[in-house]
C-alpha cells in the first residue's frame, strides 16, 4: 500500500508557483529520494505532505496521506496527521530540537499529542525511541539537552522524535547535511535499517551520492518540477534528462584529466609549523611545499586544524613554531609593514564570499580596491570577464547576487593582484552542486591561463579528486597522510584516510530495488 | 541548502516604504517649524490679553489660549526652536562623547578596553533622568546645561555601541580581505571601519533624539529648564498642571507636540535602520 | 553557586565605582559646594566660607573625604544635606517607601501588561499583529509625564475616577502606576513579540508543528520560553530606569516620595541628598539586574557552564 501518494501537486506563495505538477508516491518499506538544489521546490513538496504550507495556496489531483483523501483536511485533520502517520527530520538538529529543552520533553512531545491515554507508557517509549535511533544510554540521553549531544547523537535524537509516535512514513529533509562524512554513513545506516524495517522514507537531499546507497526510486526536481523519476539504478547509469546527467557527473567527479607539474618552483615552503590556542594545539609540526602552477589539496573534518593552516600560509596568523617562506625569504615572523607590500603574491578565497565583501560596497569597488586608479575601470572589466561575469554586474552589490555569482566576484577579486598563490577555503562548500562544478571549472581553468598555484583546503575529497596534483589528510592538527592525488585514492596508507575514503558517498552503491 | 524554515519575511515595497515617507514629511515639516515659526503661528507667542484667557480651541486660537491669553498654537510653534534643539544637542554631545569613548576602548588595547567597559557598566546602572539631574545639580539649571546633562547621560548607550560596532568590523573578513590585498590601515580605517560604524550610530542618534527631547522637556517641567516667559514645551507643560481641572488644552498640547517629534524621528530611524539592514 | 558569588562581587564593584564616580564629579566641578550651602545672602561674611568648609569637613584632603565616604556608606551615614543641615538618611527614610511601592506596582503592571498583549496576539493573523505593533509603537512614544497629565485629565477630572493627588491608599496609585506603566509595557511587548516571531521561524518550530503540535501548543511549550530571555534582560533596565520615571511623575501627581526631595536638591544644589538619590537608585539597578542575570540558567539551560556534555 502507498503510504503517501501525490498526484499534479501545485504549490504557488503569492503569484509565484514553486512546485509545479509534481506526483510521487512512497510505499511502506520503501525509501524515495527527492533530490534537488537549492530552490528546486523539494522541501515545499515535502511540507505539503504534512500540510505545512501554511500561506501557500497548494492545490492537487489527488492528496493521500495513510490512504485517506487529505486534500480538505482543516489544521485540525493534518494535526493528527502529522507525527501520527508522518514523521518530519531535518537538517541541523542544533537547531531542529528546541535548545531549551531536554532531549526527552522534545521525543515525549508526539506521545503526549497522538497518544494521550497511555501516560504510563510514555518514559518507556522515549526511552525506546531513542534506542531504535541508535543513541546509547538512552535514559541518560533524554535527561540532557541537545548542547550537550554530539551532532550525531543530536541527528539521532531528532530522529527518536520523529519515530517516538511510530509513523509509518518518515521524511527525512538534508538530514545530513550538517554532519561530518564518517557520522553522515552512521546516519545513513541507521535510515536504511529503518527502511528495511518497513517504514516509508522519502529523503530528500542535494546531493545524488548520499542518496545512491539508501533510495530505491529517485525523482530529481528542478525549478519546481520533477524532471527525471525511476529506480535509483537506472537513473543513475541511463539518466535521460540532461540536467540528470549534469547531477550525477558532478556526483561522480568527472573532472578533466590533469598533467600532473613535474619538479616546480618551489613558492611557498611552510616547515614544521605549530600553533596553539591556549591550551588546545591546534596545528602541530605541519610541513608543505606550494609550487608554481600546482595544486594541493588539504583535506580534513571541521576541527582539523586546515583553516589555520590557511591562515598560517596567508601570513594571517602567526605560527608559535616552525617557520613560512615565500619565494624563498622569510614570511612568518615579519612585522605587517614589512608583508603589506608582498602581500599581493598570496590571495585569498573563503567560504563565504559575503562577509568578505564590505557591504556597502559595489562589485566594481570591490574588484578594484587593490587596483591603481588609472586603469582600474578597464581591468575590473577585464577581471569580471575573466571569472565570466557580465560587465553590467559592476554596478550591483553583494548582496543582490546569487552564491555562485559572489564566489566569481571573489575569485576576480583575488586575481586582481596578479598573486602567485591562490589559497581557496572551502570555495565551493555553501554552493549548489552544478554550481560548484562551474566554480571549480573556473579556478581550473583559470590556473590554466595564469599559471597560479592553490592551495585547495576541503572537508570534501570528491571536491579534490580532480582538481589537486597532491593531497594532505589532517586530522587533529597533524598531516596523517601526503602524496599524489591518484596514489593517495588508490592506495591510503593510513587508517584515517582509509575510513575517510570508505565514507565519501559513491554513485556504485545502488540499493537493490523492493 | 534545503531548510524547512518556514521565515517569511516582512513585505517590501510600498507597504514598508510608508513610515520612512511619513517620517521624513514630518521631520522636514520640524524643520521647517525649527527654522521660520513665524510662517506657521497665527499669534505672537508671548503677548497677553488676560481678557481672553483660558478660551479653549476654536477657530481663532486653535489650541486655546493659557492662562495669561497667549495662545497655545503659536507658543508650540515658537517653542518647536527651543526644545527640539535642545534634544539635537544633547545627542550631539552623547555621540561625540561616546564615539571618542567607544574608538579608545576598540582601538586603545586591552586595558583601555576593560577599562571603558567597566566604566560605561558604572554609568550605566545610573538612570539617565537622574544622571542628568545629577549633572544639574553640579551645574546648574538653564537650557544649555539641561542639554549637556542629557548628553552626558546618553554617552554610555553610544559607547558600547560604537565600540562594539568598530570590535565587530576591525574583526570582520571584509576587513581582513583589504589587510590581505595589502592595503595598509589608515585607508582601511578610513573606507571600511568608519563608513560601517556610523551607519548604525546615526541610527541610535535618531532614535535617541526622541528619548533626549523627552527628557529635556521633562527636566524643564521640573523647572530646571529655560526660564519663563521663553515658551518651551516642558515649561507650559509645567504651567499648565496648574489648571488641569479647568484648562485642559493648556498641558495636554505640548505633550502631545513632544510625542509627535518623538514618532517622526523614531519613523525615520527605523526606516534607515531597516534600509541598512537589508 | 560560584556564579552567583561572582555576580554578587560585580554588583559590589559596579556600586564601588557608582560611589566613586559620584564623589569624583562632585570633586571636580567643585568650589561652589560651600557656596550652596552659605546661600547668596550670606556670601560676603568674612570668614563665614572657612567656618562652614570646616563644619561639613571639605577643608580636608580629598582622599581623607572619600575615605570618609565610603566608610561613611558601610555604616548607613549618607553625609548631612547643604540645604537643611539635616541627616541625610533622615531626609530621605520616608520618602523611600512611596517612591519603591510606585516603582514596583508600574513594574509589574508593565511586565503583565506587556506579556498579556504579546501572547494574546501572537499566532494571531496579519491584520491583529499589525494593529498591536502600532499600538506599541505609539505607546511607547508617550512620555510617562505627559501620559500621567492626559490620564489625570480624563479620570480624576473628567470622570472623577481617581484621586488627583496625594499617596492615600491604593486608588491613588492606580494612575501614576498606570502612566509609568504603559510605556514599558509598549517596550517589552514589541520586543517579545519580535521574538515570539523570531523562535517561531526556528528549525525547531517545525520540527514541533511536524509532531502535530498547534500554534497556541507551540508557544506555550516552546516559543513563549525563548521570547522570555531578552525579556528578562530588558525587564530588570526598565525597573531601573523607573526610579527615574518616578521622580518625574511624582511631580506631576503631587506625590510624596524621593521624586519632591530631589528636585528640591537639585534646585539648591544640594549635592550630599543628589548623590544619595542617584547612588540609591544604581542600587535598585544593580540588585534588579544580578536576579535577571540569576535568573537566565533557569530559563535556558546553555548557560549552566558548569555542566559538561
Amino acid at each position: 500500500m502507498n503510504l503517501v501518494e501525490v498526484e499534479g501537486l501545485d504549490v504557488s506563495f503569492g503569484g509565484a508557483r514553486v512546485v509545479k505538477d509534481v506526483s510521487l508516491h512512497v510505499a511502506a518499506g520503501e525509501c524515495l529520494a527527492l533530490v534537488g538544489e537549492s530552490g528546486s521546490g523539494k522541501s515545499v513538496t515535502a511540507r505539503a505532505l504534512l500540510g505545512l504550507n501554511r500561506s501557500a495556496s497548494v492545490t492537487a489531483r489527488a492528496l493521500r496521506v495513510g490512504g485517506r483523501d487529505a486534500r480538505a483536511y482543516g489544521e485540525k485533520q493534518w494535526r493528527d496527521v502529522r507525527g501520527a502517520e508522518v514523521g518530519l527530520v531535518s537538517q541541523d538538529a542544533l537547531v531542529a530540537l528546541d535548545p531549551l529543552r531536554r532531549v526527552g520533553d522534545e521525543v515525549v512531545e508526539a506521545l503526549r499529542l497522538h497518544r494521550p491515554g497511555e501516560r504510563e507508557a510514555w518514559p518507556a517509549r522515549v526511552v525506546e525511541a531513542l534506542a531504535e535511533a541508535g543513541v546509547g544510554e538512552p535514559a541518560r540521553r533524554a535527561r540532557q539537552y541537545p548542547h550537550q549531544l554530539s551532532g550525531g547523537l543530536r541527528q539521532r535524537a531528532l530522529i527518536a522524535a520523529a519515530l517516538a509516535a511510530r509513523p509509518a512514513l518518515l521524511i527525512a529533509d538534508e538530514p545530513t547535511t550538517a554532519l561530518d562524512v564518517v557520522v553522515q554513513r552512521q546516519i545513513l545506516r541507521l535510515l536504511a535499517e529503518l527502511t528495511a524495517g518497513g517504514r516509508g522514507l522519502l529523503l530528500i537531499s542535494h546531493d545524488l551520492a548520499v542518496v545512491a546507497s539508501l533510495a530505491h526510486r529517485v525523482a530529481v526536481m528542478r525549478d519546481g518540477e520533477v524532471v527525471e523519476t525511476g529506480p535509483t539504478s537506472r537513473v543513475l547509469t541511463r539518466p535521460s534528462h540532461p540536467y540528470t546527467r549534469m547531477l550525477v557527473d558532478a556526483a561522480r567527479g568527472a573532472h578533466p584529466a590533469r598533467e600532473p607539474v613535474v619538479d616546480p618552483v618551489p613558492l611557498v615552503r611552510v616547515d614544521a609549523v605549530g600553533k596553539s590556542f591556549g591550551p588546545h594545539r591546534v596545528v602541530d609540526g605541519v610541513s608543505l611545499t606550494i609550487g608554481a602552477g600546482e595544486t594541493v589539496g588539504l583535506v580534513g573534518e571541521s576541527g582539523s586544524g586546515k583553516t589555520t593552516v590557511a591562515r598560517v600560509v596567508m601570513g594571517l596568523t602567526e605560527p608559535d613554531q616552525g617557520a613560512v617562506t615565500l619565494r624563498g625569504e622569510p614570511w612568518s615572523g615579519l612585522p605587517e609593514r614589512a608583508r603589506r607590500a608582498r602581500r599581493r603574491d598570496v590571495q585569498l578565497i573563503s567560504q563565504n564570499p559575503l562577509a568578505a565583501f564590505d557591504p556597502r560596497y559595489t562589485v566594481a569597488r570591490i574588484v578594484g580596491e587593490a587596483l591603481p586608479r588609472a586603469g582600474r575601470a578597464e581591468r575590473v572589466r577585464e577581471l569580471l570577464a575573466s571569472v565570466g561575469l557580465a560587465p553590467d554586474l559592476a554596478a550591483r552589490r553583494p548582496h543582490q547576487l546569487s552564491g555562485g555569482q559572489r564566489q566569481r566576484v571573489a575569485i576576480a577579486r583575488a586575481l586582481a593582484p596578479d598573486p602567485a598563490v591562490l589559497v581557496c577555503d572551502e570555495p565551493v562548500s555553501a554552493l549548489d552542486v552544478s554550481v560548484q562544478a562551474q566554480v571549480l571549472d573556473l579556478l581550473a581553468d583559470l590556473q590554466r591561463r595564469t599559471g597560479v598555484a592553490l592551495l585547495f583546503i576541503t572537508h570534501d575529497l570528491r571536491v579534490v579528486e580532480g582538481i589537486s596534483d597532491r593531497l594532505l589528510i589532517m586530522k587533529d592538527g597533524v598531516v596523517v597522510e601526503q602524496g599524489a592525488t591518484a596514489d593517495v585514492f588508490r592506495e591510503p596508507r593510513h587508517p584515517y584516510t582509509r575510513e575517510l575514503l570508505a565514507a565519501v558517498p559513491r554513485l556504485d552503491e545502488v540499493a537493490a530495488p523492493v | 541548502m534545503t531548510t524547512l524554515l518556514v521565515h517569511r519575511r516582512p513585505a517590501r515595497g510600498a507597504a514598508s516604504r510608508l513610515p520612512a515617507v511619513v517620517g521624513g514629511l514630518a521631520v522636514a515639516l520640524i524643520a521647517a517649524v525649527l527654522l521660520f515659526p513665524s510662517w506657521f503661528a497665527t499669534h505672537s507667542p508671548e503677548t497677553n490679553d488676560v481678557l481672553n484667557a483660558f478660551a479653549p480651541p476654536s477657530a481663532d486660537h486653535l489650541l486655546g489660549t493659557d492662562q495669561l491669553g497667549r495662545d497655545v498654537f503659536s507658543r508650540l510653534v515658537h517653542g518647536a526652536r527651543l526644545s527640539v534643539t535642545i534634544g539635537l544637542v544633547a545627542t550631539v554631545v552623547g555621540v561625540v562623547l561616546g564615539s571618542a569613548l567607544g574608538l579608545a576602548a576598540a582601538a586603545g588595547g586591552k586595558w583601555a578596553d576593560v577599562a571603558v567597559m567597566r566604566l560605561t557598566d558604572v554609568w550605566l546602572a545610573f538612570p539617565e533622568v537622574l544622571l542628568a539631574l545629577l549633572v544639574i545639580a553640579l551645574i546648574g539649571p538653564g537650557a544649555a546645561n539641561v542639554a549637556v546633562a542629557i548628553g552626558v547621560a546618553a554617552t554610555p548607550y553610544y559607547g558600547r555601541l560604537v565600540r562594539g560596532q568598530a570590535l565587530a568590523v576591525a574583526r570582520s573578513e571584509y576587513v581582513e580581505a583589504a589587510r590581505v590585498l595589502g592595503i595598509g590601515p589608515v585607508r582601511t580605517a578610513l573606507r571600511h571601519v568608519l563608513p560601517n560604524v556610523g551607519g548604525p550610530v546615526v541610527v541610535l542618534a535618531s532614535l535617541g533624539t526622541g528619548s533626549a527631547v523627552v527628557a529635556a522637556a521633562g527636566l524643564s517641567l521640573l523647572g530646571l529648564g529655560p526660564l519663563p516667559p521663553t515658551p518651551e514645551w516642558g515649561a507650559m507643560l509645567a504651567e499648565g498642571q496648574s489648571y488641569l481641572s479647568t484648562a485642559w488644552w493648556i498641558a495636554v498640547f505640548p505633550g502631545a507636540a513632544i510625542v509627535a517629534v518623538v514618532l517622526a524621528v523614531t519613523a525615520l530611524g527605523r526606516a534607515v535602520q531597516s534600509r541598512s539592514l537589508r | 553557586m560560584r556564579s552567583v558569588l561572582r555576580r554578587v562581587v560585580a554588583g559590589v564593584a559596579v556600586l564601588w565605582g557608582a560611589v566613586t564616580l559620584t564623589f569624583l564629579a562632585v570633586a571636580l566641578t567643585g568650589g561652589n559646594q560651600v557656596d550652596s550651602v552659605i546661600g547668596p545672602d550670606a556670601a560676603s561674611v568674612p570668614g563665614l566660607r572657612e567656618q562652614v568648609a570646616a563644619q561639613y569637613g571639605l577643608d580636608r584632603p580629598l582622599v581623607v573625604q572619600y575615605a570618609d565616604r565610603l566608610g561613611g556608606l558601610l555604616t548607613g551615614d549618607l553625609g548631612r544635606s547643604y540645604q537643611r543641615g539635616q541627616s541625610v538618611w533622615g531626609l530621605l527614610a520616608d520618602q523611600v517607601g512611596p517612591t519603591l511601592a510606585l516603582a514596583a506596582t508600574a513594574a509589574v503592571t508593565g511586565v503583565g501588561l506587556a506579556v498579556l498583549l504579546a501572547v494574546a496576539t501572537a499566532g494571531r493573523g496579519r491584520a491583529v499583529r499589525r494593529a498591536a505593533s502600532a499600538l506599541e509603537a505609539l505607546i511607547v512614544a508617550l512620555p510617562p509625564f505627559w501620559l500621567g497629565i492626559v490620564l489625570l485629565s480624563v479620570f480624576s477630572f473628567g470622570l472623577r475616577w481617581f484621586p488627583a493627588f496625594g499617596a492615600d491608599g491604593p486608588a491613588s496609585l492606580v494612575l501614576p502606576a498606570l502612566a509609568l506603566a504603559l510605556p514599558i509595557a509598549g517596550v517589552l511587548a514589541q520586543v517579545m513579540r519580535q521574538e515570539l516571531e523570531v523562535a517561531e521561524g526556528r528549525p525547531f518550530a517545525l520540527s514541533a508543528r511536524a509532531r502535530g503540535l498547534g500554534e497556541r501548543q507551540l508557544l506555550l511549550r516552546h516559543t513563549l520560553r525563548h521570547a522570555l530571555l531578552p525579556v528578562t534582560t530588558l525587564s530588570a533596565w526598565t525597573v531601573g530606569t523607573l526610579v527615574g520615571g518616578a521622580v518625574l511623575v511624582e511631580q506631576v501627581f503631587s506625590r510624596p516620595g524621593l521624586g519632591r526631595v530631589l528636585v528640591e536638591a537639585v534646585k539648591h544644589r544640594d549635592t550630599p541628598v543628589v548623590t544619595a538619590v542617584v547612588t540609591l537608585a544604581a542600587l535598585v539597578f544593580v540588585v534588579t539586574s544580578a536576579l535577571a542575570d540569576l535568573l537566565y540558567p533557569v530559563i535556558d539551560a546553555r548557560l549552566r557552564t558548569e555542566e559538561g556534555r
